[in-house]
């Protein structure tokens, strides 16, 4: 706790404050392999384990596109199939997605935005980092047992009859990600609670903390739902429980409204960070103040209320009484409203603006593109009635890549594009940087785009055998994957090459507002000598700096 | 030179743009054939989305293409854009835009949901002997409060779709118990003993499917009558379609169910009147009835309940043997 109350009286703060003795100057390559607390190491912990756990995943995905290139069942067998399928799923949402922007954006830029020189309970926030490690070498592991083969939504039965060693390393996989969401939620909440500097107001906050905010709540109230009942499905499997049985009286709907309260909340998880990360790479390389500081933040938190309350939309086939698939319908509907305005404000922002066009901003006008693609086909989805047609269809598919790709992905991206400077110290490789987003940005709708008409015209998700009339699709399907996993070369080539023999980059290469950029790059150990005092708001472009800040 | 000004630009879009979407809405030429009265509702419903959603699409990526044109910086501008850090009146339109839209849209797909039966499931018995034993008399609001009394506590409640509230009482024409297995469907006729591996209907006809599940969860999808409902061990859900296309379509499990999920397929085959007779009259007479009162079927394993009928249901023999290898 004590962390935590520092910096409430300003008068310590404002001490230039030396690191204490026991502290390098500087963390040498193995720090980061240790249980090391500083917010920076543990960020790049996050960041380097999930991209790997990425890496994994997509070539999953590329097994099962070949697979897919013809209709029959010829190249994996098909429980290997169903093992790829679920984890797949798993992987890119519990280890690449959610731990890179939540734990490995989070980590890292939160203190530095807030002015804080770390997190509110470092320890924690290194134990919350090192029990994903674990849940990996669990999903890894499972597959010498099979792997689970019951999708990422394992619902029983299948789940309990299908190949329970892996099923249950699966099981105990998620609760250990799921616990080390809730260690770290708690931390960012308390960090941006009483951690800002004196100065930072909540509305001079950058509108990634507000983002932050928002998704630690979520986080907080719906994974300890999941962790149940999950519990629940490992008593099934082991101990011969039956709260999912219906022979012994269980229910099987039961879990699976336990599953998606939350898991659908967890979309959300994936894209408020994602949106976040736009809210601070699109005006600063617009060189426009973000517009509509207050409506940005405050959606985020109507995004978190109202994403408690939609996931019926994913049983609209399963056995939920009228009410509910009419209420979840409206409830679905509404959430457009404050994506909308999100969206509606990054165009407003770059509106007038002296766009940059380097590999960052690149990737989040990409994304901006696609996710207004994946929030429309959303829409359509939130109908109970077209919802019967597509439900479990690839339309369905199609969609969340859009917006999960599409957009988290991207999102990702430029953030990487954006803070590797900071992170690293070196500048990346430009035109590498363009490559990669053309690429990628092709293979994206290659592959997705074409999913949506196959759902229409009836081929269902999860399949390695589907009927021939759908075989160019898929074949476009699986050529626009390929191109994906091309578009990663350069990339990779890029980020570790520029790591150590990259040009050397300026404090504030990008002559950005908000916090993190006036310090080193990377930051110092303990991230300032004396910490920043806020002159203007994080997004005061387009003014003279003698001109009062920005949101008053 | 003059400008032309910007209100003619802005209404020439407009008019583009709502043209545009008007005509692709209904030539987007993206669902597969209609072959029931469900699905003519169901497309309007999606045909208005895909002009809705186009519209909005060629406004928001018209939008981003310009900024990204008009407003790139110029070579050797260092300077920043101007400092517009909102506009009240603006925001405030374009969050009561589409708030109204999607009432609107939330409204007509309630209609929609309506029409198809989705508000009253279940209101004709499904087995003989465990009747709901609910008052069918009550209005929309008593009749959403009375679904919505605790389906996970009552036992006899069907979810699914049923008939519009107009005729809910309505008994269907015909009735088809539907089970799901792995990796098979199997339909039952109650009247006649008919069992199949396909799904035969007449057209025009207000059929009902009660769908169970043996083992895990399945869901019955045909795509061109857009319908799709889970089978679930331990419920009891329902559709109910008229089918108004003759011809075959496909019956898709659409729920993972296990390895041979993308193998879970057969059709439904859509019958004149006089040709479903024939059919049934045929099947009933092939039928031999003692060997079904005999043995209930769910005391049979999957493999003796299936073997004498494999041949005339279409299913596939060796998938039977698999079966019971597992």
């Amino acid at each position: 706790m004590t962390q935590a109350e520092l910096p409430t009286s300003a008068e310590v703060m404002a001490i230039p404050t030396t690191p204490p003795p026991h502290h390098p100057e500087k963390w040498k390559w193995y720090d980061y392999f240790t249980f090391n607390i500083d917010h920076k190491v543990i960020g790049i912990q996050y960041l380097v384990t999930s991209f790997i756990f990425y890496l994994i995943g997509g070539l999953m995905a590329l097994a099962m596109r070949a697979e897919l290139a013809t209709p029959a069942s010829d190249f994996l067998s098909p429980d290997l199939y169903n093992a790829f399928l679920t984890n797949h799923g798993t992987i890119m949402i519990f280890l690449w997605i959610v731990p890179a922007s939540i734990g490995g954006f989070g980590n890292f830029l939160v203190p530095l935005m807030i002015g804080a020189r770390d997190m509110a309970f470092p320890k924690l926030n290194a134990l919350a980092f090192w029990v994903t490690v674990p849940a990996g070498m669990l999903i890894m592991g499972s597959f010498f047992f099979g792997g689970a083969q019951s999708g990422w939504t394992s619902y029983p039965p299948l789940s309990v009859v299908t190949a329970n060693t892996a099923q249950s390393m699966w099981i105990l996989a998620i609760v250990l990600a799921g616990t080390s969401s809730i260690l770290g939620s708690l931390n960012f909440i308390v960090t941006i609670w009483k951690m800002r500097v004196p100065s930072m107001a909540w509305d001079q906050m950058p509108l990634f903390c507000w983002a932050m905010m928002a998704t630690s709540i979520l986080a907080l109230v719906s994974t300890p739902v999941l962790a149940a009942g999950l519990t629940l499905l490992l008593f099934d499997i082991n101990f011969g429980t039956s709260f999912f049985d219906p022979a012994k009286g269980g229910d099987v709907v039961m879990y699976q409204h336990l599953f998606w309260f939350y898991s659908h909340p967890a979309v959300y998880l994936m894209i408020l960070p994602i949106f976040g990360i736009m809210s601070e790479v699109i005006p600063v390389h617009s060189r426009k103040p973000i517009f509509g500081y207050k409506a940005i933040a405050y959606s985020s938190l109507a995004i978190c209320l109202v994403g408690l309350f939609v996931w019926v939309h994913h049983m609209f086939t399963s056995g939920t009484p009228p009410w509910m698939r009419i209420f979840f319908t409206i409830s679905t509907l509404i959430v457009a409203v404050p994506t909308g305005v999100k969206i509606f404000s990054w165009v407003a922002t770059m509106w007038g603006g002296k766009i940059r066009y380097n590999s960052a901003m690149l990737f989040a006008v990409g994304l901006l593109a696609m996710f207004v693609f994946g929030g429309l086909s959303g829409v359509t989805l939130g109908t109970a009635a077209f919802d019967l047609h597509v439900h479990d269809t690839y339309y369905v598919v199609g969609h969340f890549h859009y917006v999960l790709f599409g957009g988290s992905v991207f999102g990702l991206y430029a953030g990487l594009y954006h803070w590797y400077p900071k992170m690293t110290g070196r500048m990346l490789n430009e035109p590498l940087g363009k490559v990669h987003f053309i690429l990628t940005f092709i293979g994206t709708n290659l592959t997705f785009l074409p999913m949506h008409q196959l759902g229409l015209q009836g081929m269902p998700r999860r399949v390695a055998m589907y009927d021939p009339q759908f075989q160019a699709l898929n074949q476009l399907c699986t050529f626009g994957s390929i191109v994906l996993g091309i578009s990663l070369l350069p990339f990779l080539a890029n980020a570790i090459w520029s790591w150590s023999r990259g040009p050397q980059a300026a404090d504030n290469p990008w002559d950005a507002k908000t916090l993190e950029w006036t310090t080193a790059s990377p930051p110092i150990i303990e991230n300032w000598e004396v910490l920043p005092v806020l002159t203007e708001g994080p997004y005061a472009y387009g003014e003279e700096p003698a001109e009062a800040s920005a949101n008053t | 030179m003059k400008q032309i000004p910007a209100p003619l630009w802005t209404l020439t879009i407009g008019v583009a743009v709502t043209l545009l979407s008007l005509w692709y809405g209904q030539n987007h030429g993206l669902m597969p054939e209609q072959a029931s009265e469900q699905a003519v509702l169901i497309d309007e419903l999606f045909d208005s989305m895909v002009v809705m959603g186009t519209a909005l699409f060629l406004v928001m990526e018209g939008a981003i293409l310009y900024c990204m044109i008009q407003f790139r910086q110029r070579k050797g501008d260092e300077t920043d854009g101007p400092a517009i850090e909102g506009n009240l009146p603006l925001e405030a339109f374009w969050t009561a835009i589409p708030t109204i839209l999607v009432i609107g849209l939330g409204l007509y797909s309630f209609q929609v949901f309506q029409e198809i039966g989705g508000i009253t499931p279940g209101h004709v018995a499904h087995d003989h002997g465990t009747m709901i034993a609910q008052a069918d008399d009550t209005p929309l609001p008593g009749g959403l409060s009375e679904s919505g009394k605790g389906p996970l506590i009552a036992e006899n409640s069907v979810f699914g779709l049923g008939a519009p509230l107009e005729n809910e009482d309505t008994a269907a024409d015909l009735q088809v118990n539907v089970t799901g297995m792995q990796y098979a469907w199997i339909f039952t006729y109650p009247e006649g003993n008919i069992i199949d591996g396909e799904l035969h209907v007449p057209i025009g006809a207000d059929v009902q499917l009660n769908i169970s599940a043996k083992d895990v969860i399945h869901s019955f999808w045909v795509p061109q009558f857009r319908l799709k409902q889970d089978a679930i061990p331990g419920k009891k859900t329902a559709l109910r379609f008229i089918a108004n296309k003759e011809g075959n379509y496909p019956v898709v499990c659409a729920e993972l169910c296990g390895g041979y999920h993308g193998s879970m397929r057969t059709q439904v085959i859509v019958h004149s009147p006089e040709d479903y007779q024939a059919w049934h009259d045929k099947r009933v007479a092939q039928t031999p009835a003692v060997e079904t009162i005999a043995k209930a079927p769910a005391d049979l394993s999957a493999e003796e309940y299936l073997s004498p009928y494999s041949q005339e249901m279409g299913v596939n023999r060796d998938l039977i043997a698999n079966l019971s290898l597992k």
